[in-house]
Protein backbone atom coordinates (compact mmCIF):
# COMPACT_ATOMS: atom_id res chain seq x y z
CA UNK A 1 0.00 0.00 0.00
CA UNK A 2 1.18 3.40 -0.51
CA UNK A 3 1.35 5.68 2.65
CA UNK A 4 3.01 9.07 1.22
CA UNK A 5 2.20 10.08 -2.58
CA UNK A 6 3.88 6.51 -3.05
CA UNK A 7 7.25 7.63 -1.66
CA UNK A 8 7.16 4.63 0.47
CA UNK A 9 6.27 2.07 -2.34
CA UNK A 10 8.78 3.76 -4.06
CA UNK A 11 11.78 3.82 -1.53
CA UNK A 12 11.43 0.22 -0.86
CA UNK A 13 10.71 -1.20 -4.13
CA UNK A 14 14.27 0.78 -4.70
CA UNK A 15 15.77 -0.70 -1.97
CA UNK A 16 14.86 -4.32 -3.14
CA UNK A 17 14.82 -3.24 -6.82
CA UNK A 18 11.51 -5.11 -7.04
CA UNK A 19 11.12 -6.46 -10.51
CA UNK A 20 7.45 -4.46 -12.20
CA UNK A 21 4.55 -6.91 -11.69
CA UNK A 22 2.55 -4.67 -13.72
CA UNK A 23 0.59 -6.33 -16.32
CA UNK A 24 -0.82 -4.41 -19.61
CA UNK A 25 -4.09 -4.08 -18.24
CA UNK A 26 -2.51 -2.28 -15.27
CA UNK A 27 -1.49 0.35 -17.76
CA UNK A 28 -4.20 0.26 -19.14
CA UNK A 29 -6.18 1.05 -16.14
CA UNK A 30 -3.89 3.95 -15.59
CA UNK A 31 -5.79 5.79 -19.04
CA UNK A 32 -8.69 5.76 -17.58
CA UNK A 33 -10.57 3.92 -20.18
CA UNK A 34 -14.11 5.09 -19.38
CA UNK A 35 -13.43 8.98 -18.94
CA UNK A 36 -11.10 8.43 -22.36
CA UNK A 37 -14.37 7.24 -24.20
CA UNK A 38 -15.82 10.41 -23.40
CA UNK A 39 -13.67 12.03 -24.27
CA UNK A 40 -12.77 10.70 -27.72
CA UNK A 41 -16.46 10.76 -28.16
CA UNK A 42 -16.64 14.81 -27.41
CA UNK A 43 -13.58 15.19 -29.40
CA UNK A 44 -15.03 12.83 -32.68
CA UNK A 45 -18.15 15.72 -32.30
CA UNK A 46 -15.97 18.71 -32.58
CA UNK A 47 -13.89 17.12 -35.18
CA UNK A 48 -16.97 16.23 -37.05
CA UNK A 49 -19.01 19.37 -37.33
CA UNK A 50 -16.12 21.46 -37.87
CA UNK A 51 -16.03 23.14 -41.14
CA UNK A 52 -13.43 21.85 -43.40
CA UNK A 53 -12.40 18.44 -44.35
CA UNK A 54 -10.15 16.46 -42.68
CA UNK A 55 -9.04 12.92 -44.36
CA UNK A 56 -10.40 9.89 -42.49
CA UNK A 57 -6.93 8.71 -41.62
CA UNK A 58 -5.93 11.90 -40.43
CA UNK A 59 -9.33 12.41 -38.61
CA UNK A 60 -7.99 9.02 -36.91
CA UNK A 61 -4.54 9.90 -36.12
CA UNK A 62 -5.48 13.04 -34.34
CA UNK A 63 -8.35 11.47 -32.03
CA UNK A 64 -5.88 8.89 -31.30
CA UNK A 65 -3.24 11.44 -30.52
CA UNK A 66 -6.52 13.00 -28.31
CA UNK A 67 -7.40 10.04 -26.02
CA UNK A 68 -3.49 8.85 -25.94
CA UNK A 69 -3.21 12.84 -24.19
CA UNK A 70 -6.11 11.66 -22.17
CA UNK A 71 -4.65 8.94 -21.34
CA UNK A 72 -1.34 10.47 -20.11
CA UNK A 73 -3.52 12.84 -18.03
CA UNK A 74 -4.86 10.07 -16.44
CA UNK A 75 -2.03 8.23 -15.51
CA UNK A 76 0.07 11.57 -14.33
CA UNK A 77 -3.32 12.34 -12.02
CA UNK A 78 -2.98 8.78 -11.02
CA UNK A 79 0.22 9.15 -9.83
CA UNK A 80 0.15 12.61 -8.14
CA UNK A 81 -2.83 11.03 -6.30
CA UNK A 82 -1.27 7.79 -4.87
CA UNK A 83 -2.00 8.25 -1.67
CA UNK A 84 -5.21 10.00 -1.44
CA UNK A 85 -6.51 6.88 -3.94
CA UNK A 86 -5.03 4.50 -1.59
CA UNK A 87 -7.58 6.00 1.13
CA UNK A 88 -10.87 5.90 -0.62
CA UNK A 89 -12.55 2.59 -1.53
CA UNK A 90 -13.37 3.69 -4.77
CA UNK A 91 -9.81 4.01 -6.22
CA UNK A 92 -7.59 2.17 -3.59
CA UNK A 93 -7.90 -1.20 -6.32
CA UNK A 94 -6.02 1.21 -8.93
CA UNK A 95 -2.70 0.14 -9.72
CA UNK A 96 -0.52 2.23 -8.00
CA UNK A 97 -2.34 1.76 -4.68
CA UNK A 98 -2.94 -1.91 -5.18
CA UNK A 99 1.07 -1.67 -5.71
CA UNK A 100 0.95 -3.10 -8.81
CA UNK A 101 2.64 -0.16 -10.56
CA UNK A 102 5.13 1.50 -8.91
CA UNK A 103 4.62 5.17 -8.56
CA UNK A 104 8.26 5.89 -11.18
CA UNK A 105 6.44 3.73 -13.92
CA UNK A 106 2.99 5.33 -13.56
CA UNK A 107 4.84 8.83 -14.27
CA UNK A 108 7.18 7.48 -16.91
CA UNK A 109 4.44 6.19 -18.67
CA UNK A 110 2.13 9.44 -18.31
CA UNK A 111 5.17 11.57 -19.86
CA UNK A 112 6.30 9.73 -22.12
CA UNK A 113 2.45 9.58 -23.66
CA UNK A 114 1.81 13.16 -23.18
CA UNK A 115 4.87 13.66 -25.10
CA UNK A 116 4.34 11.50 -28.02
CA UNK A 117 0.35 12.64 -27.87
CA UNK A 118 1.30 16.10 -28.46
CA UNK A 119 4.18 15.81 -30.82
CA UNK A 120 2.18 13.64 -33.16
CA UNK A 121 -1.06 15.40 -33.27
CA UNK A 122 1.37 18.90 -34.05
CA UNK A 123 2.65 17.02 -36.76
CA UNK A 124 -0.46 15.10 -38.04
CA UNK A 125 -3.15 17.63 -37.71
CA UNK A 126 -1.70 21.41 -36.76
CA UNK A 127 -0.12 23.02 -33.71
CA UNK A 128 -3.04 25.15 -32.23
CA UNK A 129 -5.03 21.74 -31.94
CA UNK A 130 -1.62 20.19 -30.31
CA UNK A 131 -0.81 23.31 -28.18
CA UNK A 132 -4.90 23.05 -26.57
CA UNK A 133 -4.04 19.46 -26.13
CA UNK A 134 -0.64 20.15 -24.38
CA UNK A 135 -2.70 22.89 -22.48
CA UNK A 136 -5.61 20.72 -21.29
CA UNK A 137 -3.36 18.16 -19.95
CA UNK A 138 -1.53 20.91 -18.00
CA UNK A 139 -4.41 22.12 -16.84
CA UNK A 140 -5.55 19.03 -15.32
CA UNK A 141 -2.39 17.84 -13.92
CA UNK A 142 -0.67 20.84 -13.14
CA UNK A 143 -3.94 23.45 -12.12
CA UNK A 144 -6.66 20.64 -10.83
CA UNK A 145 -4.79 17.65 -9.74
CA UNK A 146 -1.69 19.54 -8.15
CA UNK A 147 -3.24 22.91 -7.29
CA UNK A 148 -6.80 22.99 -6.38
CA UNK A 149 -7.79 19.06 -5.82
CA UNK A 150 -6.45 19.33 -2.21
CA UNK A 151 -7.22 22.94 -1.53
CA UNK A 152 -10.86 24.27 -2.50
CA UNK A 153 -14.17 22.56 -2.56
CA UNK A 154 -14.31 24.68 -6.35
CA UNK A 155 -11.45 22.15 -7.51
CA UNK A 156 -14.12 20.29 -10.26
CA UNK A 157 -15.40 23.60 -11.50
CA UNK A 158 -12.13 25.04 -12.75
CA UNK A 159 -10.83 21.75 -13.16
CA UNK A 160 -13.83 20.84 -15.28
CA UNK A 161 -12.59 22.96 -17.85
CA UNK A 162 -10.25 20.32 -18.70
CA UNK A 163 -12.59 17.82 -19.77
CA UNK A 164 -14.26 20.52 -21.64
CA UNK A 165 -11.53 21.03 -24.14
CA UNK A 166 -11.80 17.86 -26.73
CA UNK A 167 -14.48 19.58 -28.71
CA UNK A 168 -12.60 22.25 -29.44
CA UNK A 169 -8.98 20.00 -29.52
CA UNK A 170 -11.03 18.18 -32.23
CA UNK A 171 -12.61 20.99 -33.92
CA UNK A 172 -8.69 22.93 -34.41
CA UNK A 173 -7.47 19.44 -35.65
CA UNK A 174 -10.49 20.00 -38.40
CA UNK A 175 -10.42 23.37 -39.28
CA UNK A 176 -6.90 24.18 -38.15
CA UNK A 177 -9.03 27.46 -36.12
CA UNK A 178 -11.66 28.24 -33.52
CA UNK A 179 -15.02 30.22 -33.67
CA UNK A 180 -17.69 30.34 -31.35
CA UNK A 181 -19.40 26.90 -31.82
CA UNK A 182 -16.49 24.60 -30.08
CA UNK A 183 -16.39 27.54 -27.58
CA UNK A 184 -20.43 27.11 -26.55
CA UNK A 185 -19.43 23.00 -26.62
CA UNK A 186 -16.94 23.73 -24.12
CA UNK A 187 -19.26 25.73 -21.98
CA UNK A 188 -21.52 22.69 -22.24
CA UNK A 189 -19.09 20.24 -20.68
CA UNK A 190 -17.94 22.59 -18.50
CA UNK A 191 -21.29 23.87 -16.59
CA UNK A 192 -22.02 19.97 -17.04
CA UNK A 193 -19.12 19.21 -14.50
CA UNK A 194 -19.88 20.16 -11.53
CA UNK A 195 -23.35 18.78 -11.32
CA UNK A 196 -22.11 15.39 -12.15
CA UNK A 197 -18.65 15.30 -10.06
CA UNK A 198 -21.03 16.41 -7.08
CA UNK A 199 -24.04 13.99 -7.58
CA UNK A 200 -20.71 11.03 -7.34
CA UNK A 201 -19.10 12.94 -4.32
CA UNK A 202 -22.89 13.02 -2.46
CA UNK A 203 -22.50 9.25 -2.78
CA UNK A 204 -18.85 9.08 -1.57
CA UNK A 205 -18.72 12.04 0.98
CA UNK A 206 -17.34 9.88 3.39
CA UNK A 207 -14.60 8.49 1.16
CA UNK A 208 -13.31 11.94 0.20
CA UNK A 209 -13.85 12.85 3.89
CA UNK A 210 -11.25 9.87 4.91
CA UNK A 211 -8.96 11.30 1.80
CA UNK A 212 -9.05 14.85 3.05
CA UNK A 213 -10.58 15.93 -0.29
CA UNK A 214 -12.21 19.40 -0.12
CA UNK A 215 -15.02 18.35 -1.28
CA UNK A 216 -18.17 20.36 -1.45
CA UNK A 217 -20.59 17.66 0.00
CA UNK A 218 -17.74 17.40 2.87
CA UNK A 219 -16.86 21.10 3.32
CA UNK A 220 -20.09 22.74 2.62
CA UNK A 221 -22.53 19.81 3.67
CA UNK A 222 -25.22 17.99 1.33
CA UNK A 223 -27.63 20.31 1.68
CA UNK A 224 -25.87 23.07 0.13
CA UNK A 225 -23.89 20.42 -2.38
CA UNK A 226 -27.93 19.71 -3.66
CA UNK A 227 -28.87 23.40 -4.02
CA UNK A 228 -25.42 23.93 -6.34
CA UNK A 229 -26.06 21.16 -8.61
CA UNK A 230 -29.78 22.76 -8.89
CA UNK A 231 -27.79 25.62 -9.95
CA UNK A 232 -25.94 24.15 -12.02
CA UNK A 233 -27.97 21.97 -13.71
CA UNK A 234 -30.66 25.36 -14.32
CA UNK A 235 -27.59 26.96 -16.27
CA UNK A 236 -26.72 24.31 -18.19
CA UNK A 237 -30.07 24.05 -19.78
CA UNK A 238 -29.85 27.29 -21.92
CA UNK A 239 -26.01 26.83 -21.98
CA UNK A 240 -27.58 22.84 -23.59
CA UNK A 241 -29.53 24.75 -25.96
CA UNK A 242 -27.47 27.79 -26.83
CA UNK A 243 -25.95 26.64 -30.23
CA UNK A 244 -29.42 26.17 -31.86
CA UNK A 245 -30.51 29.55 -30.19
CA UNK A 246 -27.82 31.45 -31.82
CA UNK A 247 -28.46 29.32 -35.30
CA UNK A 248 -25.19 26.71 -34.89
CA UNK A 249 -27.38 23.77 -35.24
CA UNK A 250 -31.18 23.17 -35.94
CA UNK A 251 -33.87 22.29 -34.46
CA UNK A 252 -32.97 18.24 -33.98
CA UNK A 253 -30.45 19.40 -32.04
CA UNK A 254 -32.27 22.29 -30.01
CA UNK A 255 -35.28 19.73 -28.85
CA UNK A 256 -32.69 17.19 -27.81
CA UNK A 257 -30.74 19.38 -25.93
CA UNK A 258 -33.74 21.06 -24.53
CA UNK A 259 -34.99 17.47 -23.59
CA UNK A 260 -32.16 16.19 -22.22
CA UNK A 261 -31.29 19.34 -20.20
CA UNK A 262 -34.73 19.66 -19.02
CA UNK A 263 -34.26 15.99 -17.62
CA UNK A 264 -31.27 16.94 -15.97
CA UNK A 265 -33.24 20.05 -13.97
CA UNK A 266 -35.77 17.31 -12.97
CA UNK A 267 -33.05 14.66 -11.66
CA UNK A 268 -31.64 17.54 -9.75
CA UNK A 269 -35.02 19.24 -8.25
CA UNK A 270 -36.13 15.40 -7.11
CA UNK A 271 -32.87 15.06 -5.46
CA UNK A 272 -32.93 18.72 -3.54
CA UNK A 273 -36.10 17.87 -2.57
CA UNK A 274 -35.62 14.23 -1.02
CA UNK A 275 -32.15 14.37 -0.19
CA UNK A 276 -31.88 10.39 -1.11
CA UNK A 277 -28.19 8.51 -1.73
CA UNK A 278 -30.27 6.82 -5.16
CA UNK A 279 -31.41 9.98 -6.69
CA UNK A 280 -27.77 11.21 -6.30
CA UNK A 281 -26.51 8.36 -8.55
CA UNK A 282 -29.52 8.80 -10.65
CA UNK A 283 -28.41 11.86 -11.54
CA UNK A 284 -24.65 10.86 -11.97
CA UNK A 285 -25.75 7.85 -14.05
CA UNK A 286 -28.28 10.64 -15.82
CA UNK A 287 -25.58 13.24 -16.51
CA UNK A 288 -23.09 10.73 -18.36
CA UNK A 289 -25.99 9.87 -20.99
CA UNK A 290 -27.02 13.77 -21.03
CA UNK A 291 -23.73 14.69 -22.01
CA UNK A 292 -23.29 11.58 -24.65
CA UNK A 293 -27.28 12.55 -25.94
CA UNK A 294 -26.16 16.25 -26.88
CA UNK A 295 -23.10 15.55 -28.57
CA UNK A 296 -25.12 12.69 -30.41
CA UNK A 297 -27.71 15.18 -30.97
CA UNK A 298 -25.29 17.24 -32.55
CA UNK A 299 -23.63 15.23 -34.87
CA UNK A 300 -27.03 13.55 -36.16
CA UNK A 301 -28.32 17.37 -36.50
CA UNK A 302 -24.98 18.41 -38.57
CA UNK A 303 -25.46 14.95 -40.89
CA UNK A 304 -29.07 15.82 -41.87
CA UNK A 305 -28.94 19.23 -42.13
CA UNK A 306 -25.54 20.78 -41.83
CA UNK A 307 -25.94 22.64 -39.26
CA UNK A 308 -22.72 23.85 -37.16
CA UNK B 1 7.10 -13.71 -2.35
CA UNK B 2 10.90 -13.25 -1.90
CA UNK B 3 12.67 -13.66 -5.21
CA UNK B 4 15.76 -12.75 -4.17
CA UNK B 5 18.59 -15.04 -4.67
CA UNK B 6 21.98 -13.67 -3.56
CA UNK B 7 24.05 -15.58 -5.80
CA UNK B 8 22.22 -15.61 -9.13
CA UNK B 9 20.21 -11.49 -8.68
CA UNK B 10 16.35 -11.45 -8.73
CA UNK B 11 15.14 -14.62 -10.03
CA UNK B 12 11.61 -13.69 -11.54
CA UNK B 13 8.52 -15.80 -10.89
CA UNK B 14 6.41 -17.29 -13.31
CA UNK B 15 3.80 -14.95 -12.93
CA UNK B 16 6.69 -12.08 -12.89
CA UNK B 17 7.64 -13.87 -16.27
CA UNK B 18 4.08 -13.96 -18.12
CA UNK B 19 3.48 -9.95 -16.78
CA UNK B 20 7.03 -9.03 -19.08
CA UNK B 21 6.21 -11.23 -21.71
CA UNK B 22 2.22 -9.68 -22.30
CA UNK B 23 4.54 -6.16 -21.59
CA UNK B 24 6.75 -7.04 -24.15
CA UNK B 25 3.91 -8.49 -26.92
CA UNK B 26 1.93 -4.85 -26.54
CA UNK B 27 5.21 -2.84 -26.75
CA UNK B 28 6.05 -4.43 -29.88
CA UNK B 29 2.11 -4.55 -31.24
CA UNK B 30 2.21 -0.85 -30.13
CA UNK B 31 5.57 0.25 -32.05
CA UNK B 32 3.93 -2.03 -35.40
CA UNK B 33 0.98 -0.19 -35.38
CA UNK B 34 2.71 3.42 -34.84
CA UNK B 35 5.08 2.57 -37.47
CA UNK B 36 1.86 1.68 -39.95
CA UNK B 37 -0.33 4.88 -38.89
CA UNK B 38 2.75 7.14 -39.16
CA UNK B 39 3.44 5.29 -43.00
CA UNK B 40 -0.40 6.28 -43.66
CA UNK B 41 -0.03 9.51 -42.34
CA UNK B 42 2.81 10.12 -44.42
CA UNK B 43 1.05 8.83 -47.61
CA UNK B 44 -1.89 10.94 -47.34
CA UNK B 45 -0.04 14.17 -46.37
CA UNK B 46 2.22 13.79 -49.58
CA UNK B 47 -0.54 13.08 -51.61
CA UNK B 48 -1.02 11.99 -55.39
CA UNK B 49 2.46 13.80 -56.09
CA UNK B 50 4.41 11.22 -54.34
CA UNK B 51 4.05 8.79 -57.21
CA UNK B 52 5.34 11.30 -59.71
CA UNK B 53 8.35 12.65 -58.54
CA UNK B 54 11.47 13.10 -60.70
CA UNK B 55 14.11 10.44 -60.76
Amino acid sequence: MVTTRGVNLHEAALARAEPSGAGVEDYLALMKPRVMSLVVFTALVGLLVAPGHLHPVLGFAALLCIAVGAGAASALNMWYDADIDARMSRTCGRPIPAGRVLPGEALAFGLTLAGGAVAVLGLVANWLAAGLLAFTIFFYVGIYTVWLKRRTPHNIVIGGAAGAFPPMIGWAAASGGLALEPILLFLIIFLWTPPHFWALALCRADDYARAGVPMLPVVAGAQETRRQILLYALTLLPAGAAPWVLGLAGPLYGIAAIFAGAGMVGLAWRLRRSGRAGEAGALFAYSVVYLFAVFAALLIDHRLFGSA
Amino acid sequence: MDRRDDESGIVLTEEQKRRRRARSIAIALSLGALALLFYLVTIVKLGPGVLRRPL
